[in-house]
């Protein structure tokens, strides 16, 4: 349950309330609205941990490899997974 | 590949001549992801892999899940994450109240639910806040949030549970032995690598891991090489992911709306200190004093073992139901529901698990 992905924010919707700010969140081809509200220095085109619809924390680049190889084993269980890339 | 046979040659190196040693992975994301690796067939005899309580729906009480039903079926719309959509109550599921008639959604995120409350003020709706610390920070947000907006018609069913507690609590219980813990990756991405320092302080040592092969591996070799020389390492084997304090805007909006409170576990019981409530500003978003349920109770399902598989006391083979009358598609007890319940897992992976009864 604890799941998180990566993905890149492509787009930012500024708002007066930080907690409130939201991003477009590119996730290989998905987009999806995600809260910013934790990652306050998140910019267009940093690399978000996503969980839940929130951006948990920022992902140093030289760390997605790792990343991608863990989700490419995830894919044989992909048939058990909701169609949406991540779920709380 | 050399990479993994030279975590693999430490391991053995550091299990050589040992009593057995049992280490703990307390996330439901590395139960399953040991399995998918293949990690259970490359570790040597004497050391035993056991899954803790780290999946939210299999800790959540009984009383939570019967509480969350009858809401339903009381004409409540109810907001969940997937997982807990089959999790048997008493009498039956979410899933079975939705196909009664009842209103039952599927939402990715707590923000979900406060966009329907918004968009349908002629509702009343209730989201399901279970999860780990991972969860909370965004249930918070979305709570202040409706605070913001001013909604009536959304509340919230908080089950929100901490993983140190209930980690130390099963050091202190003692009767399933552990000599470390696997920490979960993303918890220590919002509490940091830090916080583990109650439970190294009770005799474990603690290791973060991400969810790669290496990154298992290296934490299973880093807690072997530990316990064998009998210090208490505290690290991360997850890369930069993991600070020494997490993420601290995380824990503020958490601290901001949550408090720490007791809390009942299914079958580790009230926990002191181990769960959320609301803060008193935010006390009318709490679904439970809203409509007067009753979160505490716990009630064993007959013959089920759930309860001391995620206690790390007995395997999931052990348990009469296992793969009898309980299966994913017809499931009895919360580890076989969830996607990462360790018994969903050894069911899934039958070929590659080797139960205590294996290694004999």
């Amino acid at each position: 349950m604890c799941l998180a992905v990566p993905g890149k924010v492509i787009a930012i919707h500024a708002h007066d309330d930080p907690l409130n700010r939201i991003g477009t969140v590119d996730f290989q081809g998905n987009q999806l609205e995600i809260s910013l509200a934790l990652v306050p220095a998140a910019e267009i085109g940093s690399w978000v941990l996503v969980h839940a619809g929130y951006a948990l924390e920022l992902v140093p680049e030289d760390e997605l490899a790792e990343i991608w190889a863990w989700l490419e084993t995830e894919n044989e269980a992909a048939a058990d997974l909701p169609k949406e890339p991540i779920h709380g | 590949m050399a990479e993994l046979e030279a975590l693999h040659a430490r391991i053995h190196a550091a299990c050589e001549g040992r009593p057995q040693l049992r280490l703990m992975e307390v996330c439901g994301s590395h139960t399953m992801a040991i399995f998918r690796a293949g990690l259970r067939a490359m570790i040597p005899p004497n050391l035993e892999l056991l899954s803790g309580p780290g999946c939210p729906v299999c800790v959540t009480a009984q009383g939570y899940i019967d509480s969350a039903i009858a809401l339903a079926l009381r004409g409540v719309e109810i907001c969940t994450y997937g997982d807990m959509l089959r999790v048997p109550g008493e009498d039956g599921s979410l899933a079975l109240a939705r196909a009664r008639g009842a209103k039952v959604r599927v939402v990715y995120s707590a923000r979900d639910a406060l966009l329907l409350a918004k968009d349908h003020p002629e509702s009343e709706f209730v989201f399901l806040a279970v999860g780990f610390e991972t969860t909370t920070p965004g249930t918070a947000l979305a709570i202040r949030e409706a605070a913001q907006l001013g909604l009536r018609n959304l509340r919230f069913l908080i089950a929100h549970k901490l993983v140190i507690p209930a980690m130390c609590a099963l050091l202190a219980d003692g009767s399933a032995r552990i000599d470390g813990f696997i920490c979960p990756g993303h918890v220590s991405v919002i509490i940091g690598l830090e916080a583990y320092r109650p439970v190294v302080a009770h005799g474990a040592p603690c290791v973060v891991a991400g969810f790669e092969a290496a990154s298992m591996l290296e934490a299973i070799a880093l807690l072997c090489e530990s316990v064998a020389s009998n210090t208490r390492c505290l690290q991360s084997a997850y890369g930069k992911m993991i600070s020494a304090h997490g993420n601290a805007m995380a824990k503020q909006v958490t601290d901001d709306v949550f408090e720490v409170s007791s809390c009942t576990w299914r079958a580790l019981g009230k926990m002191e200190q181990s769960g959320l409530s609301l803060r008193e500003q935010y006390h009318h978003f709490d679904a439970a004093r809203h409509y007067g349920v009753d979160l505490d109770k716990d009630a064993e399902i007959q013959g089920c073992r759930c309860g001391e598989v995620i206690q790390g006391k007995v395997e999931p083979t052990q348990c009469p139901l296992f793969a009898k009358r309980c299966t994913p598609s017809s499931p009895i007890g919360p580890c076989m529901v969830s996607s990462e319940g360790t018994c969903a897992a050894w069911f899934k992976y039958a070929d590659r698990r080797e139960s205590r009864e294996d290694r004999r």
